[in-house]
């Protein structure tokens, strides 16, 4: 069983449209899932990391429902079948 | 929300446009520019910082930086006057790994001479320059200026770290001047491979040192092409001109309310011709007394005007921001500006009078101005036929300087020293 990522509507488009993808590997790492959906949807990652391959200041990263802002950062663990959620944060004016 | 309708433009036709905090706005006229259609916003929600119009080559491509709080900037093109805009799948514009930086927005979008119809510049947050010389298809950091030793003491203002303004000398492909907040005006002479700072004579008052030869915050540099030397610059505190491509910055501070604010517009036709939009102070970020006055010189800066016909004179407290003000090339020109307070002005009589064009909009942080197709197709009303306007509001005479100014109209420097504007509030934090 991979790792699920689910993409909020803003990202969707970079994606095919797709709400989430799945992982076929299980990387060990929120860093890791990320940098695997990047080989597969390089637009998604352009928009949730900087060029300095840190999250967005503005971009939340959830494993299940912990923030990895409280794990870790993007060398959080992940165990086989986690799920990752990109969410925007309520940030904005 | 539902896409907006484009503009239907034709040759000859002006267009305005327009970035805001949350999206663009274009807006379109015929010659005349006494009505307008307008269609907005595009990218609801993105702050536009830079828009511009390339019309080099056949093209009518309209360009826009996008910066979206949550997930990044990118650049954007419509062929079609917003019916469509490319959205590229991998951000354009990025920083190479080695420099360690991220992208924080676009502030400016400039391309370049017609006879390079591919090359264009963007200046960006954190200070930097790129450069496309494949009509924005790919863009590469300009590493002359990127390496220079003096950006680590650069200093973000108010508004960020951010290069604002480029502008090419048309008379020599490989010169160039940028202007940074807060590092000042800089100059390249062999097409960026290296470049000097170029700031003698403009104040930096937020500084033990007032005259630094780099650390200024020069807010906006203007020009007209037709005399690439002669440069009109509105700083953080003071109002400068040179007349050597920015060897040398005189103080032109004569008879103004105040010397503070961003904007600076040089008229296209007539290099004598600049106009202004001072504020109260960098404490109180308004027009003076509640009166949204262009301030508006006529003779190089040895005295300015005061434009008032057709705007508010009371509780107008609205402020400008640096890329806020344009002009078309049409003749008479058209003055546009925004506000922060989303109210869009335009004057189709070269400020003698003026008329709201909208309200409501989102705080707006650029108006860039374009013909479409051949200018000689836009239908200007003959003067016979114009609206006559009021004659400009003369400078306060309590605000002009004592000593005499001598006509400099034609790029001398002045012979009187430098005088201070109007009585200026404390000092507060730089933008």
């Amino acid at each position: 069983m991979g790792i699920r990522i689910l993409l909020p509507a803003y990202l969707r488009p970079y994606a095919g449209e797709r709400p989430e993808v799945e992982l076929e590997a299980s990387p060990a790492t929120v860093g890791g899932a990320l940098e695997a959906l990047r080989r597969i949807h390089p637009g998604v990652l352009d928009r949730v990391l900087t060029e300095r391959g840190e999250v967005r200041p503005h971009v939340n990263v959830f494993v299940g429902s912990e923030s990895i802002r409280h794990t870790g950062g993007l060398a959080t663990p992940l165990a086989e079948g986690s799920e990752v959620s990109i969410v925007p944060a309520v940030s904005g004016g | 929300m539902p896409a907006p309708r484009p503009v239907q433009a034709k040759d000859g036709d002006v267009l305005v446009l327009v970035g805001t905090m949350k999206g663009a706005f274009l807006f379109r006229s015929n010659g005349a520019r006494a009505r307008w259609d307008v269609s907005g916003p595009h990218f609801p929600g993105h702050a536009v910082y830079a828009m511009a119009f390339d019309g080099r080559a056949g093209r009518k491509r309209l360009w826009a930086s996008t910066t979206s709080m949550h997930w990044g900037s990118v650049l954007r093109t419509s062929d079609d006057f917003g019916a469509t805009w490319t959205n590229p799948e991998q951000a354009n514009v990025k920083f190479p790994a080695d420099t360690g930086l991220a992208l924080a927005n676009i502030w400016q979008i400039r391309p370049g001479p017609a006879q390079e119809p591919n090359v264009l510049w963007c200046g960006v947050e954190p200070a930097s320059l790129f450069e496309s010389r494949d009509g924005g298809e790919t863009w590469e950091l300009v590493r002359g200026l990127h390496d220079h030793p003096d950006r680590p003491r650069w200093e973000p203002g108010g508004g960020g770290l951010c290069l604002h303004t480029i502008l090419p000398d048309p008379a020599n492909r490989e010169r160039m001047l940028v202007a940074i907040s807060t590092g000042g005006v800089y100059r390249t002479e062999d097409g960026g491979r290296t470049w000097r700072s170029r700031n003698l004579g403009v104040r930096a008052d937020f500084l033990p040192d007032k005259h630094p030869e780099f650390g200024q915050c020069v807010h906006k540099v203007g020009v007209n092409p037709k005399r690439p030397g002669t440069l009109f610059l509105q700083n953080h505190w003071g109002l400068y001109r040179s007349d050597d491509f920015g060897d040398h910055w005189f103080d032109i501070a004569n008879g103004v309310p105040s010397d503070f604010g961003f904007p600076m517009v040089v008229h296209p036709h007539d290099p004598d011709v600049a106009y202004i939009v001072p504020l109260e102070s960098d404490a109180f970020r308004a027009t003076p007394e509640g009166r949204l006055r262009v301030y508006r010189t006529r003779d190089g800066g040895a005295s300015w005007e005061a434009l008032t016909n057709g705007l508010p004179q009371e509780q107008a407290y609205e402020t400008v921001l640096r890329d806020g003000m344009a002009a078309d090339t049409l003749d008479p020109a058209g003055i546009y500006f925004g506000t922060r307070s989303g109210k869009l002005y335009g004057s189709a009589d070269g400020g003698a009078s003026w008329a709201r064009l909208a309200d409501g909009l989102p705080p707006v942080t650029c108006v860039k101005t374009a013909i479409v197709g051949d200018p000689r197709k836009a239908r200007v009303p003959r003067p016979a036929t114009a609206k006559r306007a009021k004659p400009a509001e003369k400078a306060t005479r309590k605000a002009a300087p004592k000593a005499k100014v001598k006509a400099k109209a034609k790029g001398k420097a002045p012979v009187k020293p430098r005088r201070k504007a109007a009585a200026r509030p404390k000092r507060a934090k730089r933008k």
